[in-house]
Order: C-alpha cells, then structure tokens, then sequence
C-alpha cells in the first residue's frame, strides 16, 4: 500500500536530462558550423561509450538497467565531455573518459545521486594531465573538411599544423609570456593590441563566440523551464566578470578583458551545463552563490597564473569538494524561524 | 634541513603545551560514560544481564567487565547504540542472557491471588500494590516488563502480556518499494 | 488589504468542480453506525452508556478525559448494542473503542441547552465546547476550547477563519461557504467575542467565488473581512493561511495566540454556532465523496456512518479499489470499506489504480532542489530524506523534521518519485516512540533508585536502632554489674547481643505496620521526604 500524495507532476529523471540535453542543441549546431561536423562524431562515440559502461555496471551492480539507462543521466555526461574536449582528439580518448566518467567518478561513488564529482569535469582533468598534449590540440574555425576530421578521429598521423594547437585563451598565454621576455620580436605586444588580432574574432576567439551563443541560448531555456536556478549562471559569470574587471583594470596589458574571459573557452559551459549539475553542485539558494562565485575565482586563477589551458574543469573539482560544507552552512532559515 | 627542524620541533612544542593545557583545564568531572550508557540500557532492572539493575551493569561496561550485548531488553537497537558511543563492533545479542522480546507488561490474575506480598518485594519499580492478605495488582504504567515478579509468586498467578500496538503508538514503516525491472 | 506570501507550494489540478454541481444531501439513518470514542486529538474519552442502554440524539455517550479532549455524542436515538473494538479510520488498520449504536428510526433529540455566551465565563464556556464536542474541521480535529483561550495578554488579536480549502477535489468548506454562510459568520462572531479580537479575516481561495460572495454577503454589517486568496496548494495550511493574511510566522512547537492571532476552520465555526446556540453537540459534518465516483457530491453525515454507505449513494464506479480519507496530497488510505466516518473525515476519496496510479519506480535522489523550491515549510526535504532514509533522527531534527507539516508538496514534484513524505512519517514516528522509551526509561530510573533508597534507608534505620537498643541494654548491665568483677570471656556479651537482637524482632514487628508500599508515588515521595527530614531532624536532639 503506498500512501499521500497520490497525486504527482509527470515529471521524471528522464524529463530532466532530456531538457538538458536539449538545451544543449544550440551550442551544438553553432560549433558544427564553425568546426565542422567531426563534433558529431565524437559526441556519439562518447555517448555509445558512456551508455555500454553504463550498462555494464548496473549488471554488476545488479540494478534494473532498462530503468536506469532511460534516465539519459550518462547522455549528458558524453555530451559534455564531447563539448569540453578538443574536437580532434582521436576516438579512443573520448571513450576512454566517458568509460572513466561514468564507471570510474560515477558508478564506483554509488551510482546515480551519489558522485561527489561532476563526471564530464573529472574526466577531463584525467585526461589533460594524462595526455597533456592531445588535449591541448584545438583547430582553428572551420578550414578542416570532414574527411580530415574523420581521419585524425580516427587515430590519423596527426599534421599538427592542421591543428592550430591551442585555443584563445592558451595563444593568448603563450604570447602573453613570450611578450613578457625582452628578447622575443613581440615584446611590444600587450593583452588588448593582440586581441585585435583575428584570430580573436569578435569577443572571446574566432567561432567559439558562436558557440558560446548557442550555450547561453540553451541555458537560458534551462532557466525558463525552472531545471536550473539564476543563481549558479549568474554568480559565476558575475565574479567571473567582476574579478577580471578588476585585474583588467590594474594591469590590462597583463590580463584580458572580462568580455573574453566570458565568452572564451568553458566560461558559458560552465555556467549552465557544468556547475548546474545538481548532484555534484551546491543545492542551497546561497550555497550555490558561493559555490560559482568559488568556482569562478578558481577559474581565473588557473587561467591568469596556472599551466592548464582552461580552468572551469579544475575549478568545478575543487568546489564539488567544498560542496558538503557549503551546503551545511548556507541552510536557509525554514517557516517561523526566520529572524526578521 | 636545520630551520625546518626548529620549524617542526616549534610547533610540536605549541601543540604538546596546549594539549595539556587542555587536558588540565577541560577535564570533565566525575565518570559521565557511565551515565551515558546507563542513559542508553532501557532501565527494565531486569538483572538478565548478570548484574543488579541497568546502572550496575553500566558500570561493568564502562569498566571493561562486562561486554555490550547483555541486554535483552535493550535488543539489538541497543547493542548498536552501545557500540557507536563506545567505538566497538556491533555483535549479536549473547544468548546465555536472554532473547529479546516484544514490550510486555505483568498482570495479576486477581482471582488467585493470595495476598503473600511476595512479588510487592521483588518488583524492582514499586509497580505492584496490594497488602499483606490483600489481591495485588500490578500499575501497567509503570511496570517496565523484567518479569522478577513472575517467580517467586506462590501460585503462579502472573503472567507477562505483550503490549499491543494502538493507533496512538502505531509507527509508520519504513518505506520499502521495490525498484521494479522497468520493462 | 495587503496580502503575504508563502514560499513554495504547488499548483495541482484542484478537480473541484464535479462536487459542487448539487447541494449537499443528507444520508438516511444507516443501519448501524460505530461511534469510535477517540476521535480527536489528546485523551480518550471515557464511555458514559453500558451495552443495552437507550440513548438519545445528542446524548454524551463518551466525557472528555482531561482538558485536552472533546466529549462524544450519539448521532442518532437507539440502543447501544455493544462497547467493542473495530478498525479505525486509520492507515494502520488498528482497532480502538466504539460504541456500537442501532438508531431506532426515531431520531429523537435528548433534551438540548443553548447558551448565553455573555453569561458565561470563558473556563466555563470553554468546558460548554468541551462537552459538546466541538473540534477542529479541517481534519486536524483539536479541540476547539483549548484554541479558544485569549492567554496570558487577555485577547487574541487577530482571528482567522479557514475558508481556502486547497486540497485538490475536497469541496466541504466550500459548499458549508455556500449553504450555510449565516451560520459562520454567526460562529465566527461568537469565537471573536470569546478571544477578544478585533481584527476577524476569513481566507478563501479565489478558486471559489460562489463560496466568496456568499460570505461577503452573510458577513455584511460585521467586523468580518472575506479575503481571497490567491489558489496555491497548501495555501489552506493554518500556519500559511495565517501568514498570508497577517504576515505572521507560527514556528513549530509555538501557539499562534503568542503571536496574536488564532485560525479556526468555517466547519469550526459552524460547529460552535451549534453547540452555543442551540445546545446541539457535534454529531454530524460535511463529506466529499468524489474521485472515482459517478455523482461527486457533500453528504452531511452522522459520525458512525460506514464509510462504503456514504459512497455508495455516490455510484462508485467498478473498478474502485479503495479510498482515502482527505485528499489525494495529504489523505490517508483506509484500511476498509467499512470503516465509520469520524470528526475528521472531510473527504472521502474513492480511488482506482487508473485514478490514482501508483507510483512511476523510485529512482535515487539526483539532489535537484525542486523539493526545496516547493515546500511551503522552507525545509530541505531531500536533506530529510537523507536522514530519516539512514535513520540519522537527531540530524533530521537539526534540520527541522518537526516543522514538516506533510503536505506532500515534495513528493508531489520529486523528478525521482521518492515516498519523501513516508519517510517523514517514518521518522516522526521512530522519534516519538523513543521519546515514550526514553520517559518510561526515566521513570523506571528514577523509581528503581528510589526503591533502593528506601530499602538501604529501611536497612539502615533498623541497623540503628538496634545500635541503640544494645547500647541502652550493655549500659544498663554495667549498671547492675557496677561492685561485681567485670566478667572476662564472650558469654555474657553474646547473651547480651541476642537479648537485644531477640527484643528488637519483637519491636520490629510491632513497628512493622508502617507499610509505605502501596500509596502512590506522590504520596510515598512525601513519606520518603518527612522521613528523610526527620532523620536529618534526629542528631539535633538531645540524646536520651
Ligand atoms: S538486562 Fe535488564 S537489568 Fe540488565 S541492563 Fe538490560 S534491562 Fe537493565
Ligand atoms: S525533488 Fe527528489 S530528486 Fe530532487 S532533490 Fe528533492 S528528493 Fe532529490
Ligand atoms: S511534506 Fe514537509 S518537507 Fe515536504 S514540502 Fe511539505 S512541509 Fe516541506
């Protein structure tokens, strides 16, 4: 006999991951016209890797499969990692980190509810100190024709000067630091002279403003359909801005503009998809504030002064640790024993 | 390696000295384990564990004496609270002492009952009224179920009764729902 | 006016509108009906008839045991045809005392007693409540009295009477709204005149405006204020009703009065107009019957009345496979068809597994937050839920269990589809349970140590006064023996010692009649004390 509420919303895991995963068709589609078709590829390398790890521990586990592979919660974690990771990377990486994701981070801390870790973000973190170079491959916007594409999927020689090999926020170091030493011929350059360069296009690097777009798009449906809250995006990309503001402005021939930091590189990601991950992420209204603005801080870190390309990844890990305090200390205040 | 020695052996001497600052300063008084795990035993004063009452027996424990799976009446849920406030291993209830048993309480057959007094002076509560020559009966409230009564009564005439759920004392389950193979 | 606002709550198809389309009906006389005794909060009340006895339409068959009970009334004229356990309106499924009444078709009225309310004081008004029954209607059924006492200030300032009614397909209050508007507000100005108040609000979701005209109309040229309030399941909830519409809030464990304002339900109020002013006692109400029924509909019913009687002048349709008193976010599932309608059935719901599915399978917890949105306490539930699910209670009191008022708004928009409210309850229960442990623990503590306080201080006294008897004995021995050569050897000390011991038996017995062992404790505690007083008292005098 089960008893109240008899009644409930039609509402389901299932629902849930799938409006995410929804919400990320835009991003999707901006970067296959910037980048080619070889996104598809290994989104759905990813995801067949994902789903037969999935599968092949909930019969370890000896939990019901069909239910739980329906949940779709193991898509999004391909689908992200597909997204965060260079777009060329051979095949056998992407499914090597979504087997470590979804088998490793998710399924060995209990399964479903359970990581303490997003599972795309260590994955990622895997892989990059793993194989530092090939994650650090990115191409520049669409000048690869799929074929290529397919090929160094495929496990091609890799000419890596088909491979530009670092994204904006990586070019914009190297020549940060290469302008920094009084030898080098672009000792005149500074973070805003070379941003005007074209390889920048308009905001945060040629194309993946596009992209960026296409995710702010998605995120702000998550929002409209009440599957994350304001807080998370908003915290982040709010410190996010603000700190870069304030670096900017002491020193702007050292660091970039905060339009950059935010439309470059995970930042947008991050915001709606990676740190809205609820299972790994702050549930608190204030919690979740000081769990983006955490992560954002971190973010800036390891990008202005760390060796990684990109930050979001680390800093999602560090604050996934945090989470638990976080929570326990940002308990709203319940019914009557507000002090007001 | 030199200043890094200083360093360590400086703060080890921080730490030893505010240790024992502690350790002299916040000394609880008096032995509160033994109240604590008098607090947790389910004063039956039934004796089933060997000692007088519930409080000697706390006191065997917290001395080493006596293990933490006597009591019956305390049952399994006790041994476990035992164990987490003392950091042991939970282990089963130790037969020798007993089973455990639904919650009972005594009750007098008014129709033998010869007056003797005899179970007035075992119950270890004062559950039980009556005068010498007098019908006994026993007080359901406060009788905590230990049984010591039902011995020593001449003419047997008492009997444990479990005490039925009511409405009032009725617990909700824990919600099991098997997850269903979906399809 | 300005209204407040409640954080959280849903908004689940209310269904309301099948119910309301006819009047309410009144059942004729059941065969049988089954007067359980406890039918509200606190004490059981104590039968007043004997099987065989002929009751009287409104004669007490049960009196309020203690302050915190309502007295128990027959429905009907007829014969008690026994005083027996039978299954409770209860998910349990347990029995409890009825009174078992046969009506003898008559349906004659014992003698009733209006009373004046200015001529009465407010204990003895109160008491008049009590004995008439009178609880709360919602389906929380407290007695009214203990609610209507101004305190400590003299007067409550603020009086709220309950119209929202939120609960999807309950329509109770609505056509009481309806029907019977004179009667409430007649009730409400009795129950402002009791508590003082000067501010008197009637809430009622703006879902109703049949029921809102007709209490503005009714409450014309009163104090009364008809509010509406917008439609927001549990918006009907007492502690979010108050807050609403005075911005107050009542934490758990507090009474609203220190805070200067008391909700009552209109079914309340209608049931204290009764009672003050016509003397008649709470023997009936208003019940939904709907859900998988063909003519949804109010039913006014005597309380005994079999439930499947009430249904089945609904037309149940076939596939029925149970029903549930309340609603289908807080109702409880009956354990039979025939269980009788008590003071807080306001609904019932007849159910079927396409009406009402069971649940989709129960995933685990993905942490996203949309209980905590929802729910109208301000609580984390999935939080709860962790806790009770590890049966960690303390931790789910840190996080506010108690403060769960199971609305079941949680459960309601959980993605996981988790029983959150079950394990509420579960935990509540487990809580309560080791608490009654714990005080009967304490108690057996205290009394065993008693016990042995007195039997070392019984052990003790005889030790001395038999010291003392040997001491007098040895003294006068000496005295007869003062010239003669003390005696060398044990003998004679030996016979002295049991002269003494053999003269102190027979004392003993003589003294024996001071039996302590069977007065109450409270009164044995006071020996115990004198006696302890009186042996402090002992050495101040002068030995003899
Ligand atoms: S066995 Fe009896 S006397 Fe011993 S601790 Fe348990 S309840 Fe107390
Ligand atoms: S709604 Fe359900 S799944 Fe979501 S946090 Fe609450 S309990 Fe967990
Ligand atoms: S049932 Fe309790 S925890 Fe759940 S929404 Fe209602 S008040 Fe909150």
């Amino acid at each position: 006999m089960f008893s109240s509420p008899f009644v409930r919303k039609p509402t389901s895991v299932q629902s849930v991951m799938l409006t995410v995963l929804l919400a990320l068709l835009p991003g999707i589609a901006a970067y296959v016209w910037h980048f080619g078709a070889g996104i598809l590829v290994q989104i759905f390398i990813a995801t067949a890797a994902a789903l037969a790890t999935e599968w092949g521990f909930l019969r370890l586990r000896g939990k019901p499969t069909a239910l739980y592979l329906s949940d779709l919660s193991a898509v999004v974690t391909a689908w992200l990692i597909a997204l965060t990771f260079p777009p060329l990377v051979p095949w056998w990486l992407i499914a090597l980190a979504s087997i470590l994701a979804v088998g490793v981070v998710k399924h060995l801390y209990g399964g479903l509810g359970q990581n303490p870790f997003n599972p795309a973000m260590a994955a990622y973190c895997l892989m990059i100190v793993s194989y530092p170079a090939l994650m650090s491959q990115w191409p520049a916007a669409g000048h690869l024709d799929f074929a290529t594409q397919w090929d160094l999927i495929a496990g091609g020689v890799r000419d890596l000067d088909a491979i530009t090999g670092a994204t904006p926020l990586d070019a914009l170091r190297t020549a940060l630091r290469e302008a920094a030493s009084p030898s080098s011929p672009n000792h005149a350059l500074n973070a805003s002279t070379l941003m005007d360069g074209p390889a920048f296009g308009l905001a945060g690097g040629q194309g993946w403003e596009w992209v960026a777009l296409g995710y702010l798009a998605g995120g702000l449906f998550l929002m409209h359909r009440g599957v994350i809250t304001w807080h998370i995006p908003c915290a982040f990309l709010g410190a996010l801005a603000a700190i870069s503001l304030l670096m900017w402005g002491l020193r702007p021939d050292h660091f970039a503009s905060p339009l950059f930091h935010i439309a470059s590189g995970g930042s947008l990601l991050g915001a709606f998809f990676i740190l809205t991950d609820p299972v790994s992420g702050a549930t608190t209204p204030r919690g979740k504030l000081f769990f983006a603005g955490g992560a954002a801080l971190m973010t800036l870190m390891i990008r202005d002064f760390g060796a990684y390309p990109d930050g979001v990844a680390f800093a999602t890990l560090i604050m996934n640790l945090c989470v638990p305090l976080i929570d326990m200390k940002t308990q709203p205040a319940v019914f009557g024993h507000k002090q007001d | 390696m030199l200043s890094a020695l200083i360093v360590m052996a400086g703060i080890a001497l921080v730490l030893g000295a505010v240790l024992g600052y502690a350790s002299i300063h916040f000394r609880v008084e008096g032995d509160p384990l033994v109240e604590k795990i008098d607090a947790i035993l389910p004063q039956t004063q039934c004796g089933q564990c060997g000692y007088p009452g519930c409080r000697p027996y706390a006191d065997a424990i917290s001395k080493g004496d006596a293990d933490i799976n006597q009591c019956p009446p305390g049952g399994e849920e006790g041994i476990r609270k035992l164990a987490d406030l003392l950091g042991r291993e939970v282990k089963p209830l130790n037969a020798e002492n007993g089973v455990e048993k639904p919650r009972a309480v005594a009750f007098i057959d008014e129709q033998t009952c010869i007056g003797c007094t005899l179970c007035i002076q075992a119950c270890p509560v004062d559950a039980i009224i009556g005068a010498a020559k007098q019908m006994h009966t026993v007080v359901s409230g406060l009788c905590t179920g230990c049984e010591l009564c039902i011995a020593p009564c001449p003419v047997d005439c008492i009997t444990m009764e479990t005490i039925p759920e009511t409405v009032e004392t009725w617990k909700w389950r824990y919600p099991v729902f098997a997850i269903r193979q979906a399809a | 006016m300005k209204l407040f606002k409640f954080n959280g709550g849903v908004k689940p198809e209310t269904n309301k509108d099948a119910s309301t389309a006819l009047p309410i009906a009144t059942l004729p006389l059941p065969g049988r009906l089954t007067v359980p005794l406890h039918q509200s909060i606190g004490g059981t009340p104590r039968p007043l008839v004997r099987t065989g006895q002929r009751v009287l339409k409104g004669e007490r068959i049960g009196a309020a045991d203690g302050n915190v009970s309502a007295a128990i009334h027959a429905p009907t004229s007829g014969t008690i045809v026994a005083l027996e356990p039978a299954v409770m309106p209860h998910p349990s499924g347990l029995s409890a005392l009825c009174a078992i009444i046969a009506p003898d078709g008559e349906d004659a009225w014992a003698p009733v007693n209006p009373v004046d309310v200015r001529a009465l004081s407010g204990g003895e008004l109160r008491d008049y409540l009590r004995d008439a029954g009178v609880v709360g209607m919602g389906g929380a059924v407290f007695p009214s009295h203990l609610k209507l006492n101004p305190g400590r200030q003299g007067k409550v300032q603020t009086l709220v009477i309950n119209g929202a009614e939120c609960e999807p397909y309950i329509t109770c209050d609505d056509m009481l709204m309806r029907e019977r508007p004179d009667s409430i507000v007649r009730g409400t100005m009795l129950m402002a005149q009791v508590l003082g108040a000067e501010r008197i609000l009637v809430g009622i979701e703006d879902n109703k405006p049949e029921a809102i005209a007709a209490m503005e109309a009714a409450s014309r040229g009163t104090p009364i204020r008809v509010l509406a309030v917008p439609t927001r399941y549990p918006a009907g909830g007492a502690k979010q009703l108050i807050r609403v519409l005075t911005g107050i809030e009542v934490p758990h464990g507090k009474r609203s009065t220190d805070f200067g304002v008391q909700c009552f339900n209109v079914g309340t109020a209608c049931a204290v107009h009764e009672a003050l002013d016509f003397g008649r006692p709470l023997i009936s109400r208003i019940v939904t019957v709907a859900g998988n029924v063909s003519t949804p509909r109010n039913f006014e019913v005597l309380f005994g009345t079999p439930m499947a009687e009430v249904v089945r002048t609904a037309l149940p349709r076939p596939d029925t496979n149970r029903y549930v008193m309340g609603g289908p976010m807080m109702g409880f599932p009956m354990p039979a068809y025939g269980v009788p309608v008590v003071k807080a059935t306001n609904c019932i719901l007849v159910a079927s597994d396409h009406l009402f599915p069971p649940p989709p399978p129960e995933m685990p917890c993905i942490r996203c937050g949309e209980c905590a949105k929802a729910c109208p306490a301000d609580l984390a539930p999935f939080e709860l839920y962790w806790f009770a699910r590890a049966h960690n209670y303390g931790k789910a009191q840190e996080y506010h269990l108690f403060d769960c008022i199971e609305c079941g708004c949680c459960a309601y928009v959980c993605p996981s589809h988790i029983p959150l409210v079950d394990y509420y309850r579960y935990a509540k229960s487990e809580i309560w349970a080791r608490e009654r442990d714990k005080d009967a623990a304490d108690q057996a503590r205290t009394r065993f140590e008693f016990r042995n306080e007195r039997q070392d201080r019984e052990k003790r006294e005889k030790a001395e006064k038999l010291a003392a008897k040997a001491a007098e004995t040895k003294a006068k021995l000496a005295e007869e023996a003062t010239g003669a050569p003390p005696a060398d050897g044990d003998d004679p000390k030996k016979a002295l010692i049991a002269a003494a011991l053999e003269r102190a038996r027979q004392q003993k017995a003589a003294v024996e009649p001071k039996n302590t062992d069977d007065l109450p404790a409270a009164i044995q505690a006071e020996i115990g004390e004198i006696d302890a007083r009186r042996q402090a008292a002992m050495p101040a005098e002068p030995p003899a």
